[in-house]
């Protein structure tokens, strides 16, 4: 826009009389942080009660030991954020998720967007205690909070022509210092079979230990689908699509051989560089080993989701 | 990134500064006093460790942190010996090759702690995961390769070896080459994306190996 407009000059404005746009965002930047500032002096309660969020308790992973919340937010594979482990925690600290709607479009009755709101509405909140793999061999378990991704497919009325479904990551390469590195093809996109988003394990969080979702962990709202990898769950989700075609995800593009579009925990399938036969729970201490990852990362039930697959082939 | 290539940077100016104080010093006491300062400068990385170990200071995935260490450690030593030899001619100061066995020796040490995190903490010794790891990953592979090339090298850094073998000594510790390229071919085959890292490593060993061209070039045509 900014060039578009030097370029043609229709307004007159020399560009010497152009803020510069390091300038300008950092009186943004400014400004963001004395908003907040000004906002936690006056109003703490409703600050601080706008951390917490209303939900039920699921039976959901009773059973597991929960990673701390410590790990769980500062150990996080987000690369528009930077490609370290320590990197999304740091780098995302100015990130605002709130005003956030998300554009609903494709095989839909019609096209329209939703408020994270009313997304938030559509479903009663409920804890869930997923165990998450991810497909370099770690693990951890995260008590989301959130609402099966179903009350939001029920609401976009997708059309007889929706096989697949697509999320497409929120992409500012101003604000997400990663998005400005091209090692992965930007924006972020991820997709599942109509069938699993319609799985009720599957669900959009957007929080995680009772709290509004951290912004490294995906804020304000990310897909959990705990039977897959954990690079399946598309973070700061701004676009969802009904498509007729197998989405093409940024990891395919990336390395086709290395990811699949399934991307299901399986340690039958050997990835080309790392084991996944065996994982490391995060959080478990320097001598307690591996241990052995379960096909479908134990949640059986969705066996049924490929029944006659070759599971090798459509990895 | 920035950061960690001035952090880079001005160790390879302290190391210019190191060279031109020592070079004042009478031959044998700089020796001596270059030697201390590599085995004090080589605890640092391990002590760091420990330290961290004890104070919760290894993140959420500690085993990794250790690995990642050790094995960036074992590739620094390595860069270090075979940085030697250019620097020999570059600063004509011969008697810097008398410390170029105890960076190898180093370089092995750290890959040793590398191996040993990698077997005892990563995999507790599970001999079958192992060996299907090593067989089925390249980069793990090429990293095993790379360590049984280290061993001979290792076991023959000494003076009695050195007399023993003479011209074949020279002719064995070439490997340093071979292992060198495995290391960086490991590095870049275990990286996902970001390939940040193993590029400026090997932009280096690629600066050592050049620098030793012309040196090469004048020794064949002699």
């Amino acid at each position: 826009m900014l060039l578009d407009n030097n370029r043609r000059n229709p307004s007159g404005i020399l560009p010497s009389e152009i803020t510069p746009q390091a300038l300008f965002e950092q009186r943004r930047t400014v400004l963001k942080v004395a908003g907040v500032a000004a906002a936690g002096l006056l109003l703490p309660t409703q600050l601080q009660a706008a951390q917490t969020l209303d939900f039920q308790k699921t039976a959901f992973g009773k059973e597991e030991k929960l990673t701390s919340f410590e790990d769980v937010t500062s150990y996080n594979n987000y690369y528009e954020f930077g490609t370290g482990k320590e990197d999304p925690a740091r780098e995302a600290v100015l990130f605002k998720p709130t005003p956030w709607t998300i554009k609903i479009e494709g095989a839909v009755k019609q096209s329209k967007t939703i408020g994270i709101e009313q997304l938030m509405k559509l479903a009663p909140l409920e804890e869930r205690i997923y165990r998450m793999r991810c497909v370099e061999g770690w693990s951890m378990v995260i008590p989301w909070v959130g609402l099966p991704l179903k009350a939001l497919i029920d609401w976009a009325q997708p059309t007889g022509n929706a096989k697949y479904i697509e999320f497409i990551s929120y992409n500012d390469p101003r604000h997400m210092p990663g998005a400005r590195i091209p090692v992965l093809d930007w924006p972020y996109i991820e997709g599942l079979r109509m069938d699993e988003a319609m799985q009720p394990l599957t669900i959009l969080a957007v929080g995680l230990y009772g709290k509004v979702l951290p912004n490294q962990n995906g804020a304000p709202v990310r897909l959990v689908v705990p039977w897959k990898y954990g690079f399946k769950g598309a973070k700061a989700i701004s676009t969802i699509r009904f498509v007729e075609q197998m989405p093409h995800t940024s990891w395919m593009k990336a390395s086709a051989r290395e990811y699949g579009f399934y991307a299901n925990v399986n340690p039958a399938v050997d990835h080309p560089r790392w084991t996944q036969s065996s994982e490391k729970r995060i959080g478990a201490g320097l001598f307690a080993g591996r241990i052995k990852t379960r096909l479908f990362n134990g949640y059986d039930e969705v066996g049924q989701l490929y029944a006659g697959m070759d599971l090798q082939k459509n990895f | 990134m920035q950061a960690w290539i001035y952090k880079k940077t001005s160790n390879m100016r302290m190391m210019q500064y190191l060279v031109q104080w020592l070079a004042v010093l009478s031959a044998k006491n700089r020796i001596l006093w270059l030697k201390a300062l590599i085995w004090l400068g080589a605890f640092i990385p391990v002590l760091r460790l420990i330290y961290l170990g004890f104070t919760d200071g290894l993140g959420a995935n500690p085993v990794e942190f250790i690995e990642r260490s050790t094995g960036t450690w074992a590739l620094v030593f390595l860069l270090l010996s075979l940085g030697i030899t250019p620097l020999r001619y570059l600063t004509q100061q011969a008697w810097l090759i008398a410390v170029r066995r105890l960076l190898g020796l180093w370089m092995f040490a750290y890959a040793c702690l590398h191996v040993t995190t990698y077997l005892w903490l990563d995999y507790q010794f599970d001999w079958a995961d192992i060996a299907k790891d090593i067989v089925k990953h390249p980069y793990v592979l090429v990293g095993a390769a790379a360590l049984l090339l280290t061993l001979p090298l290792a076991a023959t850094s000494n003076q009695r070896a050195i007399k023993a073998l003479r011209q074949r000594w020279k002719s064995l510790h070439k490997l340093v080459y071979v292992i060198g390229v495995l290391v960086l071919l490991h590095f870049w085959w275990l990286v996902k994306k970001d390939v940040t890292e193993p590029v400026i490593y090997s932009l280096v060993f690629a600066l050592l190996i050049t620098l030793r061209l012309p040196v090469f070039i004048k020794n064949r045509k002699s």
